[in-house]
């Protein structure tokens, strides 16, 4: 029973208010009907603006699912640090998406376990380089690249044999 | 800042525990063809309630385990002597036993331990070896191991090693997640392991200070590798380096006064020289191609490294005072991570064979070449302080385990761990008493 008392009480106050507020809108109108060709000229160019940028916010989800779609691991031959064409168009892709932005990325070399740690970890310096240097040619600047590399240390799959090597053979964007 | 110090307390645990899942497990897998015959008596034991330690049991293990000794079980024992007086040798050569050790330990005072011990020769009837070792209760399997090295020494003209200690790196995989890893040191038979350091980020290439006091290690702890210098002791640490690049590879020089290491801070892997009083840097070495894993000659004159500067790794030889360089390995396309024995002489290193990678070894003197181990993707060797065996990583099925061999092949015994991967063995030096 109260607490209908207190609903009835919240519903007078309502109506009071939209009924002000009601009146408030009418006055302004009355008073600047000069400004009416300001308002619709403003709204015509946000109209523009909202076109341009969900154009570019299009645009940008364009070069993100590129880049989702190549995902962000590029992969090398055993003992070896030359990127492959595969490699390459994905790297493109993740270029593309860092000249429109000012992110910085990490490059992480790996190697498969066959071969001497330390030497691994040389070698997964150079993979994460060769990445590194074509970023650069192709316009990122090296300042928002770093590298790092982790040798043989952190396999993606623990097994030994090609089908394992391939998969460990490799450089992470982060 | 604070975030990365959040970061570290996170990940990073300098621990001093033990941990019975990092314990390695012995197995003898290729003992010699005619093993000596030796019976190890059971030690009496003169104190209240049960001996600590089977004192007598960690010098059996430790005598089998070096492949030249075939320990009498103790069921075959005819007789359990623990004085010369109860010593018949009758009693020895009628079951072959050519060695007889007998022993007593005790307590002294509440916490001193003390073993005394005499080896007696069943063909000659003669006492050939008596003494005793005295420390404290809890170092107990310490002392048994010093009575093994003194037994070893007597019978087989080799210093022992038993009484030495290893450091190593485990791994406990996390499917999913990031991975434990974990640095251990333990008695050189694998027992009491003690966990140094603990993370989530990859920790590299544990090694010894020469006077076994300090131990330097990588860890990817902030994110990057850098290389870190602990005290055993104290557990206290220092960071050594922190550059762009790689940090890797640290080898204490044989005067304990300068630190070889590699960096890549200028472009491509070289070797660098750290005076470990003032920080400060030599580049030794200066080429395009990968120079890696530095090693000291024990003389300290010079230093052996990998380098691929002729297509293939290969190991050369940096002489400190000429800067002069030579290549020392000619055979086959990949030779790496020499390690030297203190004779300077056996050269032991991974090479490459029939597409396989193993153990070998390269006598210095006659450039002879011999593969010591016949399993596949073999690495990390680390030679004993005595020269006599070479522990090193390996792989048994998809796992990381450790194994030994004898500088001649002829010894072989495998030590994984009771669960996860281990690898990067690094046998400590003499430890001073």
């Amino acid at each position: 029973m109260k607490q209908l008392t207190v609903a009835g009480k919240v519903l007078t106050l309502l109506f009071a208010a939209v009924f002000l507020a009601a009146c408030s809108s009418k006055d302004t109108k009355d008073d600047s009907s000069a400004a009416d060709a300001a308002a619709a000229e403003a709204a015509a160019r946000s109209a523009a603006e909202r076109a341009a940028m969900e154009d570019a916010a299009m645009a940008e989800r364009r070069l993100q699912d590129a880049v989702a779609a190549v995902g962000n691991v590029f992969y090398f031959d055993y003992d070896s640090s030359t990127l492959k064409p595969q490699a390459q168009a994905a790297l493109d892709a993740h270029i593309a998406l860092l000249r429109t932005n000012d992110r910085s990325v990490r490059l992480e070399g790996h190697t498969d376990e066959r071969g001497t740690r330390e030497y691994n970890m040389a070698l997964g310096e150079r993979r994460a380089n060769t990445v590194r240097d074509y970023m650069v040619v192709n316009g990122i600047a090296s300042y928002r690249i770093e590298t790092v590399s982790y040798g043989e240390e952190q396999p993606i799959a623990y097994g030994s044999g090609e089908a394992n090597w391939s998969q460990n053979r490799r450089v992470e964007l982060k | 800042m604070k975030h990365l110090t959040a970061v570290l307390v996170a990940t990073v645990f300098v621990l001093a525990t033990i941990s019975a899942r990092a314990e390695l497990v012995i197995e003898i897998t290729q003992g010699m063809d005619n093993p000596t015959a030796i019976a190890v008596v059971p030690f009496a034991w003169q104190g209240n309630g049960t001996a600590p330690e089977d004192v007598a049991q960690v010098i059996d293990n430790d005598l089998a385990r070096s492949g030249q000794f075939d320990p009498v079980g103790r069921g075959d024992m005819l007789a359990r002597p623990s004085t010369q007086q109860e010593v018949f040798y009758r009693d020895w050569r009628a079951i072959n036993t050519e060695y007889v050790l007998i022993g007593r330990a005790s307590v002294t005072g509440q916490v001193q331990m003390r073993i005394e011990y005499e080896l007696f020769d069943v063909n000659r009837q003669a006492r050939v070896l008596s003494g005793y070792e005295e420390g404290h209760v809890n170092d107990a399997r310490m002392l048994a191991h010093r009575v093994a090295d003194e037994v070893y020494e007597t019978l087989t003209g080799i210093p022992g090693a038993f009484a030495t200690r290893l450091l190593y790196v485990s791994v406990t995989r996390n499917p999913g997640g990031k991975d434990f890893y974990r640095l251990t040191l333990s008695d050189s038979d694998g027992a009491r392991p003690i966990v140094l350091l603990e993370s989530r980020e990859p920790i590299m290439a544990p090694s010894w200070s020469p006077d076994g006091k300090h131990i330097a290690y990588v860890s990817f702890e902030t994110s990057r590798p850098a290389i870190y210098r602990q005290e055993l002791a104290t557990g206290a640490r220092v960071q050594l380096t922190n550059f762009r690049g790689l940090n890797g590879a640290p080898a204490w020089s044989p005067d304990g006064n300068s630190m070889a290491m590699v960096l890549s801070k200028d472009g491509n892997p070289d070797i660098y020289l750290m005076d470990l009083r003032t920080r400060e840097l030599t580049q030794l070495t200066r080429h395009y191609a990968i120079d890696t894993e530095p090693t000291w000659m024990p003389d300290g004159r010079s230093i052996l490294f990998t380098s691929d500067r002729g297509g293939r790794p290969q190991i050369y030889r940096y002489d400190l005072r000429s800067g002069a360089t030579e290549r020392l390995t000619y055979e086959g396309s990949y030779n790496a991570r020499a390690r030297v024995a203190q004779d300077g002489r056996n050269l032991v290193m991974v090479h490459q064979a029939g597409g396989q990678f193993h153990i070998a070894l390269q006598d210095l003197v006659t450039n002879r070449l011999q593969i010591l181990t016949s399993t596949d993707l073999d690495e990390s060797p680390s030679i004993a302080p005595n020269g006599s065996m070479v522990l090193y990583g390996t792989k048994s099925g998809d796992r990381g385990i450790l194994a030994a061999v004898s500088v001649d092949g002829g010894v072989k015994f495998r030590l994984p761990a009771r669960e996860g991967d281990v690898r990067e063995p690094a046998w400590s030096p003499y430890m001073n008493r």
